[in-house]
C-alpha cells in the first residue's frame, strides 16, 4: 500500500436535512493510531460507516488503503477490520463458531482459520465460554469477541468504533495493550473513535476532534493541549457575581477564562503563580468559592475551548476529582451493562 | 483479563474473496446450526400438521370420503405435508441479524451478497424436507399406500420441499424490505388464503361458486393435485401430467416470490 492509509476529502453525509458529517478532511498515515474524539451524535460513527463501505458519502470522497470507498468497496473490505459501536454478533452461535465463520468469509484456509482463531482468542480471553452460545456472554465478553472478529483476517487497517465501551478497567487496559501491539508489531493503522479523553490521550498518535459533523481541531494530544495554555485552574463557585469573570480575567498571567455553569476554567501560563491572585480576585468580586484546583490541560479543555461545551458530563466530574481512568471506565462499564 | 500469551499478530494471513460456493455453504452451515438451537420455531411446524391430519381424518373421513368417493387418509396426506413445510424459514433470524447489526458485519466482509440469502434458503430446504418425512411416516403408519412406490415417495418429499422453499421467498422479501420482526410474523397470514382457498378438504369437483374460481387460479390446487396423484395413482400419463402441473405451479409461484426476495436483498445491501 502506497501513500496514506486513510484519506478523506470534503467527505460528508446527509440524513434528510441533517448533515451528520459535513466536509471532513483527513489524512492518516500508515501505521498511525488516529483517535477520533467527540461526544455522542458528533458524527464519529457516521464517518466510520462511510469508510467501512456501509454508508455512501453524500459528498466528497474517502480513500482507504488507496481504494475509493464509494467506487471500490470490495477492495476496501479486504483491507479493513471493523468493530462497530454495538457488538454485532449472532447470539445463537458459539464464540468459536462465529470466529470461524468470519474467517471463512475472508477466504482463510482451514489451517489458517484454526491458527487465527486460537490467536485472537488469546486476546479476548473469554476462556471456556468460547464454546458457549454468545447469548450467555456478558456485555464485556461480547465486546471482546467483537474485537477478535475484527482481527481474524489480520487486517492492515482497523476501525474501532468506541472499542472499550462496555469493558471493565482491566479488559480496557488489555485492549489498549493490544492496540499498541497491533501498531508496533504489525504496523496496523488504527482509526479509533472514542468519547473517552483518556483513551484518545493514551493511545492516539494524533487526535481529531469532531463536533456537529465538523472537524474542529486536529493534532497530537500534546499539541492540542498546548493550544489552551500550560495550566488550568478550575474554580467551583457557589455564587458567581457578574464581576467575577472580569476580575479573574484582569489577573496577571491569566490567558483565558471560560465560564460554564458554576465553574470557571482559568487558563494560565503559570498556574501555580496565578492561583493566589485568582483566589483573591474571586473573593474580591464577592464570589463564594467552593473549591480551587490546579491541573494541566486535558483534551476536554481543548474541546471546551473550541465548542463551549464539555465532551461529556462524566469527564467534567472526573477533572474535578483529579482522577480520570476510573470515572471513564465506570462509565464504560455502566454502558456495557445496560446493553 | 490475563496477560496476552500469544500476540494475534504473529500469524500472518491474507484476506481474499472465499468464492461463491464457500460463501454459500458457510452461510447455510450457520443457518442449519441454528435450527436445533431454536426448537420452538420448529416443533410446532411438526406437531400442528400431524395433529390436524389425525383430527381431520377422524372427523371428516367418513363424511367427505364417502361423499367424494376418495380415500380421505391419502387425500389429506399432501395437505398435512404442505402445512408442515409452508412458512418455515430463517426470515425471523434474518431480521434479528439486521436489527442487531450482525448483517452489517457480514456485509463488511468480502462475502458475495447472493449467498447471504441463498445460504439461508438452502438451510430451509433441508429443514422442510426433514419436516415432511415424519408427517409422511405418520401417513404410512395410518395406512396410506403410495401407488407410485418409493420413487413416488421421494418425489413427493422433494416436490413438497421445493414448495416450502419457494414460499420462503415471501417472508424473506418482507424481512429484507422491512427489517421488522412484526411484519415477518404477519407474513404468515399469507399461508391461509393460499392453503385454504383450494382443494384442501374436498376435490375441486365438489367446490362451487367463487371458491371454485379462486381455487382454479390458486397454485396450491395444482400442487396438491400433483402430490395426491403421487399417492393415489400408479405411474401413468395422468400422474405425470398432474406432477408436471404441480411443478409448473411451484415454478410460477417461485418466480414471483424469489424475485421479490432478490429485489429486497438488492435493496438491503445497496448502501444507502
Amino acid at each position: 500500500m502506497e501513500g496514506p492509509a486513510i484519506v478523506t476529502e470534503d467527505i460528508a453525509r446527509r440524513f434528510d436535512d441533517y448533515w451528520a458529517v459535513d466536509g471532513v478532511n483527513l489524512s492518516i498515515g500508515r501505521g498511525e493510531i488516529y483517535g477520533f474524539l467527540g461526544p455522542n451524535g458528533a458524527g464519529k460513527s457516521t464517518l466510520v460507516r462511510m469508510l467501512c463501505t456501509l454508508l455512501r458519502p453524500s459528498r466528497g470522497r474517502g480513500l482507504v488503503a488507496g481504494y475509493d470507498v464509494a467506487r471500490q468497496p470490495e477492495l476496501v473490505r479486504l483491507q479493513i477490520g471493523v468493530a462497530l459501536q454495538d457488538a454485532a454478533l449472532d447470539d445463537r452461535q458459539t464464540g468459536r463458531e462465529l470466529l470461524d465463520l468470519q474467517a471463512r468469509l475472508y477466504g482463510l484456509r482451514r489451517e489458517e482459520r484454526l491458527a487465527r482463531v486460537a490467536q485472537v482468542l488469546t486476546l479476548v480471553d473469554i476462556g471456556d465460554a468460547v464454546d458457549r452460545q454468545i447469548h450467555t456472554y456478558s456485555g464485556g465478553m461480547k465486546r471482546r469477541l467483537d474485537l477478535a472478529a475484527a482481527l481474524i483476517h489480520d487486517p492492515q487497517i482497523l476501525f474501532l468504533d468506541e472499542p472499550t465501551t462496555g469493558l471493565d478497567p482491566e479488559s480496557r487496559a488489555a485492549v489498549w495493550r493490544e492496540v499498541r501491539a497491533l501498531q508496533g508489531e504489525r504496523g496496523t493503522t488504527i482509526f479509533l473513535t472514542t468519547q473517552y479523553l483518556e483513551e484518545a490521550d493514551e493511545l492516539a498518535d494524533r487526535v481529531g476532534i469532531i463536533s456537529r459533523g465538523h472537524l474542529v481541531a486536529e493534532g497530537t494530544p500534546d499539541a492540542l493541549k498546548r493550544t489552551v495554555g500550560n495550566d488550568v485552574i478550575v474554580a467551583k463557585v457557589a455564587e458567581m457575581p457578574s464581576a467575577a469573570v472580569d476580575g479573574v480575567r484582569s489577573v496577571a498571567g491569566v490567558e483565558e477564562v471560560v465560564r460554564r455553569g458554576d465553574e470557571l476554567m482559568v487558563h494560565a501560563g503559570d498556574g501555580a503563580a496565578a492561583m493566589s491572585p485568582v483566589a483573591l480576585a474571586l473573593h474580591g468580586s464577592g464570589a463564594r468559592v467552593l473549591s480551587l484546583t490546579l491541573r494541566t490541560p486535558t483534551l476536554d479543555d481543548v474541546f471546551l475551548q473550541l465548542t463551549g461545551a464539555h465532551l461529556q458530563a462524566d469527564e467534567a466530574a472526573e477533572t474535578e476529582g483529579g482522577t480520570s481512568g476510573d470515572a471513564a471506565a465506570a462509565g464504560a462499564a455502566a454502558s456495557g451493562g445496560a446493553r | 483479563m490475563t496477560e496476552v500469551a500469544v500476540s494475534p499478530t504473529s500469524v500472518r494471513v491474507q484476506a481474499r474473496p472465499a468464492g461463491f460456493v464457500v460463501d454459500l455453504f458457510s452461510v447455510a452451515q450457520r443457518a442449519v446450526r441454528q435450527i436445533p438451537r431454536e426448537p420452538a420455531s420448529v416443533i410446532p411446524a411438526l406437531i400442528v400438521p400431524i395433529f390436524f391430519y389425525v383430527l381431520n381424518i377422524g372427523a371428516l373421513s367418513k363424511v367427505t370420503g364417502a361423499a367424494a368417493h376418495i380415500d380421505f387418509k391419502s387425500f389429506e396426506l399432501p395437505v398435512a405435508v404442505v402445512f408442515a413445510v409452508t412458512g418455515v424459514s430463517r426470515a425471523s433470524s434474518l431480521v434479528t441479524d439486521i436489527q442487531n447489526g450482525y448483517f452489517d458485519r457480514l456485509t463488511i466482509t468480502p462475502v458475495r451478497r447472493l449467498p447471504l440469502l441463498l445460504g439461508l434458503m438452502m438451510a430451509d430446504l433441508a429443514l422442510v424436507m426433514a419436516l415432511a418425512i415424519p408427517v409422511l411416516l405418520v401417513g404410512l403408519a395410518l395406512g396410506v399406500h403410495f401407488r407410485t412406490g418409493l420413487p413416488g415417495m421421494v418425489l413427493f418429499v422433494v416436490l413438497s420441499g421445493i414448495w416450502g422453499l419457494v414460499f420462503t421467498g415471501l417472508p424473506y422479501a418482507i424481512a429484507l424490505k422491512t427489517g421488522n420482526p412484526g411484519a415477518v410474523n404477519a407474513s404468515f397470514v399469507l399461508f391461509f388464503p393460499i392453503t385454504f382457498l383450494s382443494t384442501t378438504f374436498v376435490p375441486k369437483a365438489a367446490l362451487e361458486g367463487w371458491l371454485r374460481t379462486v381455487a382454479t387460479y390458486n397454485p396450491m390446487t395444482y400442487i396438491l393435485a400433483g402430490l395426491r396423484a403421487l399417492v393415489s395413482q400408479p405411474w401413468s400419463v395422468s400422474t405425470a401430467t398432474a406432477v408436471g402441473d404441480a411443478v409448473l405451479a411451484v415454478g410460477a409461484f417461485g418466480l414471483v416470490s424469489i424475485t421479490l426476495a432478490l429485489l429486497a436483498l438488492r435493496g438491503r445491501v445497496r448502501r444507502p
